[in-house]
């Protein structure tokens, strides 16, 4: 069965390395800054039209970009990651074998085959229909097929995963229950079956249709169903850049959950609620109910946002506790102050934690609001919001897991650690302001997928107000700021695989600090201590989120009446 | 340790933080008063969507709002030849997208209800009245009626916030608010 020669051991982390899993887990990656590059720079191409003075790309070609910038960035990159977490959190982890490496290599082969499909039609220009692809606009069917290709690729990836864990649990390879961390992930894996199968129940008719076979395609039922998928597919994200967060608290601090039962709970309101709340997409549309809106966006995405907010304070509680008990124990924040903000791992994780939350969260909710949707849908407010999510979350989140699992998958050193300290912050800090200037913008009323906000070619003309394009010109500068932060990740990256110098096996590199898994061990088991200093922080948050919340009530209240 | 399985094997029996429970609580009441804003803006606010939607077949659309601009036509626009229509106060008020544009001009009065019809002709478009802000999306088949009380006057301007096609950021149309 297992050949023991099929195993590495990690020197620097104690880690056995199942060896046909670490190819996976290398080309999945590999492929995931790939296309990290091939959708940043559609993303600043994007940018750089919309910002009114450059106003770089000619119409079609904007409308091609922004749907190859959505396609490559949200699908493609996102989700090749998260195959590598996949096999990181079940083989790794669990030390245990990778479930038919064959089938998983099947898994990579569709799911590359599918992105290039899918390129190849947008760049010659036949799919520029956004990644939404909403009917009745048609795009030519290698587009749909590329993506249906590329899902059954993610599809049988998640089988890959499930099958890792049965293996590990029937060769005992680990004792009790399996760690938080693969949890988590088994969550992101369980919403994706969900996500793909709303997929699949969408995009074949849509690709019929698109070849002529099938006849029609009601509008309103495409988006339903199409939400059923992308709306789910955010909570893929949401619970693997969560179980990145508890990871890298727990590499970096030996950080243990406070309890395991609250942390594990968080993650299992997402499979009862999230994945079904896809009605926050669907707000200002004809032929919904309110009731259902209500239901929808409620009773299923509150308490999977109770869910977000619990992780809110575990996450950084955990860490607290692990620096107290190391005695970092002066006042509220002295664990905080002194944690390693020089390390891209850590600074990484906590301004994905933080810029979420803030960003992304808060602005979540309160555009979620049946009535508020209506100042907000389909401005760029939306964008603001989802690279609040994505960007600085989910993305932010795995560059920084990045700068610890390169090193170990490739052994080699990782290459400029003097840019890697500030490439977090570039990214971080770059596209956080990209998101508040959207929404900015977008609260003024400023259209998302709108190639020409001052309406030059159209018969009757509008003027946006100066702040709106003030907004949108600092929404162009800071593109700048993030897209170099993207492309700094990428350089490391890139460099570290191809040129890094081999892994020096005793002395730990100095900067960014390499973790030990081993030595986390030692501080692992920490008691479970109270947390004041994130509790503070938590009601910082929900002080914001309250305020916010009222505030755009406050702005509906003063729309025209409707009923 | 979150990469550890647990090191309490029956995790689930561990106390649980103080922190922790304080926070779910809280956490709790704030979702439950989110919940509870929006049956109650539908009771008491001035700002709700109607639910009120049709099925239609887009060219039977297009005779309806053609019928109704005929009707009640009051002029034309100079620069783009679109009619004017002035829909009697409280009753129907036609308006169509179609790529790229809104059809017609409509033109109302301040403080005065109108039972608004919107729907497409061909792709999904989206209304978002400018520099009010309100943004409904506007599908083909369906026919979607609210009822729309303007309170402020003056040119206000529908942009299409959906993208419909190569000519999306052309497509504008215009409401006029007169104060009677
Ligand atoms: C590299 C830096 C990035 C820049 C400069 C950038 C910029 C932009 C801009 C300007 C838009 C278009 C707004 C519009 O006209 O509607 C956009 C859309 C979008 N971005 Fe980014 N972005 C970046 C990174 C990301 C990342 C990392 C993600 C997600 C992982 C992301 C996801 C999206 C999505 C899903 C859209 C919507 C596409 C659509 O409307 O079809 N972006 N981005
Ligand atoms: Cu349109
Ligand atoms: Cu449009």
């Amino acid at each position: 069965m297992t050949a023991t020669n099929e195993f590495r051991v990690c020197p620097d982390t104690g880690f056995r390395v199942h060896l046909p899993a670490e190819a996976l887990m290398k080309v999945n990656a590999v492929a995931a800054v790939v296309f990290l590059l091939i959708g940043g720079i559609f993303g600043l191409l994007v940018a750089l039209t919309r910002w009114p003075a450059v106003h770089l790309l000619p119409a079609d070609l904007f409308y091609m970009a922004l749907t190859a910038h959505g396609t490559d960035i949200l699908l493609v990159w996102v989700i090749f990651f998260e195959v590598a977490v996949l096999y990181f959190a079940s083989s790794v982890l669990l030390n245990c074998r990778l479930a038919t490496p064959k089938l998983a290599w099947l898994a990579f082969a569709l799911m590359m085959i599918g992105a290039l499909f899918a390129n190849y039609v947008i760049v010659i220009g036949q799919a520029s229909v956004m990644f939404t692809s909403y009917v009745p606009m048609r795009a030519h069917p290698l587009f749909y097929l590329g993506l249906i290709l590329f899902a059954v690729g993610a599809l049988i990836a998640c089988g890959v995963f499930f099958g890792t864990l049965v293996i590990a649990k029937r060769e005992r390879t680990y004792e009790g229950s399996i760690p938080l961390v693969t949890f988590g992930a088994m969550v992101a894996a369980i919403i994706a079956v969900f996500t793909i199968a709303s997929g699949a129940v969408i995009l074949i008719p849509t690709l019929l249709w698109s070849v002529g076979i099938v006849s029609y395609i009601d509008p309103l039922l495409y988006k339903v169903i199409w939400w059923g998928m992308g709306h789910s597919s955010q909570q893929i994200n949401v619970s693997a850049q969560i179980a990145i967060w508890y990871a890298i608290a727990a590499i970096l601090f030996g950080a243990k959950p406070l309890s395991e039962k609250v942390s594990r709970g968080a993650f299992l309101l997402y499979i009862l609620f999230l994945q079904i709340a896809s009605a926050h997409h669907l707000l200002v549309e004809p032929g919904l109910s309110s009731e259902y809106k209500i239901w929808n966006t409620s009773y299923a995405m509150y308490l999977a946002v109770l869910a977000s907010m619990i992780h809110g304070l575990t996450v950084p509680g955990a860490i607290e506790a692990a620096q107290r008990k190391k005695g970092y124990n002066k006042g509220l924040f002295e664990w905080l102050r002194k944690a390693p903000w020089g390390n891209p791992v850590f600074s990484g994780m906590f301004l994905s934690l933080v810029l979420f939350g803030f960003l992304g969260g808060i602005t979540g909710v309160t555009m979620g609001v049946e009535q508020i949707n209506l100042i907000i849908h389909n401005t760029i407010y939306v964008v603001g919001h989802f690279h609040g999510t994505v960007a600085v979350g989910t993305t932010l989140a795995f560059m920084a897991v990045s700068y610890f699992v390169v090193p170990f998958l490739w052994q080699k050193e990782l290459v400029m650690p003097g840019l890697a300290k500030w490439q977090p912050y570039l990214f971080g800090i770059g596209m956080g302001f990209v998101a508040v200037f959207q929404m900015g913008a977008g609260t003024l009323g400023v259209p998302r997928r709108h190639w020409d906000m001052s309406f030059a070619d159209a018969v009757l003309k509008f003027d946006f107000s100066a702040a709106a394009y003030l907004m949108m010109a600092l929404a162009g500068i800071f593109s700048v700021i993030g897209s170099i932060g993207a492309l700094a990740y990428i350089l490391i990256m890139v460099g570290t695989i191809l040129f890094g110098e081999p892994k020096r096996a005793a002395a730990k590199a100095p900067a960014p600090a390499q973790p030990s898994a081993a030595e986390s061990v030692r501080h692992g088991s920490a008691g479970t201590l109270e947390v004041p200093g994130t509790f503070v922080l938590a009601l910082v948050f929900l002080t914001t989120f309250v305020l916010y919340y009222y505030v755009n009530w406050k702005y509906l209240s003063e729309l025209w009446l409707m009923k | 340790m979150s990469i550890f399985p647990p090191k309490e094997r029956l995790w689930w029996n561990e106390p649980i933080e103080r922190s922790e429970v304080l926070w779910i609580g809280l956490a709790f009441v704030w979702a439950m008063i989110m919940f509870a804003m929006m049956p109650f803006w539908h009771l008491s606010g001035g700002q709700n969507l109607s639910n009120e939607a049709y099925r239609v077949v887009p060219e039977a659309y297009g005779q309806k709002v053609e019928a109704a601009a005929a009707k009640y036509k009051v002029g034309e626009d100079k620069a783009s030849g679109l009619p004017i229509v002035r829909p009697p106060v409280g009753g129907d008020a036609y308006m169509l997208g179609r790529t790229y544009e809104w059809w017609p001009i409509l033109e109302l009065v301040k403080g005065q209800s109108y039972r608004l019809h919107l729907s497409s002709m061909d792709m999904m478009h989206g209304f978002s009245l400018q520099p009010v802000n309100i943004n409904i999306q506007v599908h083909p088949d369906y026919e979607h009626v609210l009822t729309l009380t303007p309170t402020t006057s003056g040119e206000f301007t529908i942009v299409c916030n959906e993208f419909c096609g190569i000519g999306h950021h052309v497509m504008t149309g215009k409401i006029r608010v007169v104060d009677k």
